[in-house]
């Protein structure tokens, strides 16, 4: 079967998909052959089902179709490892009548997903080939899509994943879900993984649009993926709401031009409500029971400013508030910056600049963020010319065209100011 | 699956106190003894320092012998335990138990599998 009509094929099944791989996954140990005969039972699919009408089990019919090619495969290589595997493959096959339990089961199918998820995000891999496995292998992105999310060429990114799973295979990564001790030190690395896609999506880092939803889909969607396989671990209710109580905004976040439209500036009235709701109960959930971890404070963060009416009602003391408790627990210069920002709204523009002017120091002097901000401290206290100067100096770092065609009319109105 | 656990760290110019010494091999000892104990090992050694390192070459059909280690690194190679374990993880969980995880890092290498 051809690359493009594979991927076709994925598409129409792309849940169905990355359940079914992960379940042969486990079953073979190799996510090549998984990856092959998970595709070409799906194509048998596309071919049979219009004709003889949609099996009774259409989850466990790919599943057997899938595992006969399989072991038709493992028979061919002849060696001691593949007569191991088949072995495996067959004592595995009483599960596929329970493929299709239904939802809410404790299923053996959520498990899988969890495993590959472990596999995909192990610190013993590149972070960027994590964020790509994750992509291919549980948001079931064809490798062009994922490529497309990179930004890089096909052909890149088609050698960046199979240096990945070569590294998976030869180096022994396991598939397998880390032990309740584990835990905590190895859930961080996925939940960035998904976070990391999530903030490309936000605030692209290069090329012409400002906001890719497409992207920022994709990790809502394995954040939701992520929080039904681990429903009690609360940072992953932490970063599903932080997700969700972001996007929520995602239509007022530019303007019909593509230009950025700042938080103060935004048309609240169009801010997506139920999204809003839907990220509140979740922070809820992720503030109770212990001190909340980083991706539970930034979402409480995010819902103080959903639930204000205007930037002047905001509850910027309450912020504040948990901006000291982010640092805390997630020290960084980044937080440092945004909590500065939150400050200047409670304490005045010069408090803040101050603060800002530490933070210059403290290596985010190449933070376009940074003096963006400054600029528009020095702005509120009529320093237009230092404004001006703060802009040009994010304007050196921007990525972004949106950002950079925002910062330019910035840049000029302090200009026009200063003269004037 | 069989892994290299190899041993890096810095070498140290001066001797340590000899209570040191005597502590950090307890260690080493200890660590040793659970790793045989646990039925994984298969080998282990630790290296004189690498002063005593000699590297050879052929260029063409000519020897070249020079005196110390190939690369010039900060940490060199101290010693490795061979070991056979089901998956990374588990190799990765001894060598973290290693001292040589707390004095210096810790390179865990698979062992190359040939089809028979």
């Amino acid at each position: 079967m051809s690359g493009r009509a594979a991927d076709s094929a994925e598409a129409v099944f792309r849940e169905e998909w990355g359940r079914l791989l992960a379940t042969l996954v486990r079953w073979v140990g190799d996510l090549d052959l998984a990856e092959e005969v998970a595709a070409e039972a799906i194509a048998v699919a596309l071919e049979r089902w219009p004709v003889d009408g949609v099996p009774d089990n259409p989850a466990g019919w790919l599943l057997t179709t899938a595992r006969r090619r399989a072991v038709d495969l493992l028979r061919r290589r002849q060696t001691y490892a593949a007569k191991l595997t088949i072995l495996r493959v067959e004592a595995e096959r009483a599960e596929t009548e329970r493929f299709d339990a239904p939802a809410g089961d404790p299923d053996v199918i959520g498990d899988d997903r969890l495993r590959l998820f472990f596999t995909c995000c192990h610190p013993a891999l590149a972070a960027e080939a994590r964020v790509a496995l994750t992509l291919r292998y549980l948001a079931g992105l064809s490798t062009a899509e994922v490529a497309r999310a990179f930004l890089v060429p096909d052909t890149t990114m088609a050698q960046r994943l199979v240096r990945a799973k070569r590294k998976i295979r030869e180096a022994g990564i396991p598939y397998r879900v880390p032990s309740a001790d584990e835990l905590p030190t190895r859930l961080p690395a996925v939940l960035s993984v998904v976070y990391v896609v999530f903030t490309e999506a936000y605030a692209a880092s290069h090329g012409p649009a400002l906001i890719r939803p497409e992207l920022a889909d994709e990790a809502i969607r394995l954040g939701r993926i992520l929080h039904g396989l681990l429903p009690a671990e609360r940072e992953v209710a932490g970063l599903l709401a932080l997700m969700l109580l972001i996007d929520a905004r995602r239509a007022t976040r530019t303007d019909e031009a593509g230009e950025l439209v700042l938080l103060e500036d935004q048309d609240r009235s169009q801010w997506d409500r139920a999204q809003i709701e839907e990220g509140r109960s979740l922070v809820v959930a992720a503030l109770t029971g212990g001190p909340p971890g980083p991706y539970a404070l930034q979402a409480a963060i995010a819902a103080v400013h959903d639930e204000a009416a205007t930037v002047e009602t905001t509850d910027w003391v309450q912020i504040v508030g948990l901006y000291d408790a982010l640092r805390e627990t997630a020290p960084s210069p980044v937080v440092e910056l945004n909590r500065a920002v939150a400050v200047a709204m409670v304490h005045g523009p010069a408090y803040g600049l101050r603060l800002l002017d530490d933070l210059a120091g403290a290596g985010l002097d190449q933070y376009h963020p940074l003096h963006a901000a400054r600029g528009r401290l020095l702005d509120r206290l009529g320093r237009y010319r230092e404004a001006a100067r703060a802009y040009r100096r994010a304007l050196e770092f921007v990525g972004n065209e949106p950002e950079r065609a925002f910062l330019t009319r910035c840049l000029t109105t302090a200009e026009e100011r200063a003269l004037g | 699956m069989q892994y290299l656990l190899l041993i890096y760290s810095e070498e140290s110019t001066a001797p340590p106190p000899q209570d040191e010494i005597d502590a950090s091999m307890a260690e080493w000892y200890a660590y040793t003894k659970a790793i045989r104990d646990s039925g994984v090992h298969l080998a282990g050694e630790a290296l004189q320092p690498s002063q005593t390192a000699t590297t050879v070459r052929l260029k063409g059909d000519e020897r070249v012998v020079t005196d110390g280690p190939f690369a010039e690194t900060r940490e060199v190679l101290g010693g490795f335990y061979l070991i056979d374990v089901p998956d990374l993880d588990t190799a990765l969980d001894w060598a973290a138990r290693c001292p040589g995880a707390k004095y210096g890092s810790m390179e865990v290498r698979p062992v190359m599998e040939f089809d028979a």
